[in-house]
């Protein structure tokens, strides 16, 4: 499993650059892969995606889709796109720390 | 690596479950990779965006060898509705919102929607027939312009 470096931290990420290790996750290595991601600063409606979204999968074992995320009344699906652009499912668990998410949906 | 995909316009020209859904989740598939993304609904694919009609797609019985059943039987009355029903239960497991539900989420993504003017004035509709997500009726040399530099699907 590669490793990755972001800033002292040492991560362990899949080919994709994903965590495979949830524990590792910190909010700082949730910035700097935000950066990454072309997002220069998670504002509070980042961290409330962020936080849903690892909530579900520690409590359902999947990342959850779009169309969960907007019924769970965390965000609209326009703002969702708004603060994660190009690509919402992927960048959010990314950031979070999750697996990329396997659904078409 | 080639170039990733920019843009892609999506012809949906038919009024089935399939058809309705293939043209969907590959829209509502672009956008979320960051791909632009155009409906142009066309024919019988209108019923997709049509407000009274929407709610109500459905798979054929009849004519179809992928039902995996004889066409005789799918003829009988109620094998649609039941067919369709069997279906969307399946796609709601697998959290595939029912159409409405689901223009409305390609639209929220970004997704632009275009009714056809031919396929509107043969069916004698008005913009008033048509959900609120539907950008505006245009021609397809409207739809060729806004397709310029990305890809064309047709369903």
């Amino acid at each position: 499993m590669p490793l990755k470096q972001i800033g002292n931290a040492t991560i362990d990420v899949d080919a994709d650059g994903f965590m495979t290790s949830l524990s590792q996750w910190t909010r700082d290595i949730a910035a700097a892969l935000a950066k990454e991601e072309g997002i220069a600063e998670l504002t509070a409606a980042h961290w409330k995606v962020i936080e849903y979204m690892q909530k579900e999968f520690k409590e359902n074992g999947a990342v959850p889709t779009v169309r969960k995320i907007n019924k769970s009344g965390v965000i609209s699906t326009k703002e969702l796109y708004e603060i994660f652009p190009g690509g919402p499912a992927k960048k959010a668990a990314r950031i979070a720390g999750l697996a990329k998410p396997v659904g078409c949906v | 690596m080639e170039d990733k995909i920019k843009k892609v316009s999506i012809i949906i020209s038919k009024g089935t479950l399939d058809g309705v859904y293939a043209g969907l989740l590959m829209a509502n598939g672009a956008r979320m990779e960051g791909i632009e993304a155009n409906l142009f609904f066309a024919f019988f694919g209108l019923d997709a965006i049509i407000k009274k009609r929407m709610g109500k797609i459905k798979v054929a019985t009849v004519g179809n060898p992928g039902m995996h059943m004889a066409s005789l039987l799918g003829v009988l009355p109620g094998m649609s509705a039941m067919a369709t029903s069997m279906m969307l239960k399946t796609m709601g497991k697998l959290d595939i919102p029912p159409v409405p539900e689901f223009i409305e989420m390609a639209a929220d993504a970004g997704c632009k929607l275009y009714a056809c003017k031919v396929s509107v004035d043969m069916f004698k509709l008005k913009k008033e027939d048509f959900c609120p997500q539907v950008d505006s009726i245009i021609t397809v040399g409207d739809f060729y312009e806004k397709a310029a530099g990305g890809e064309i699907i047709f369903i």
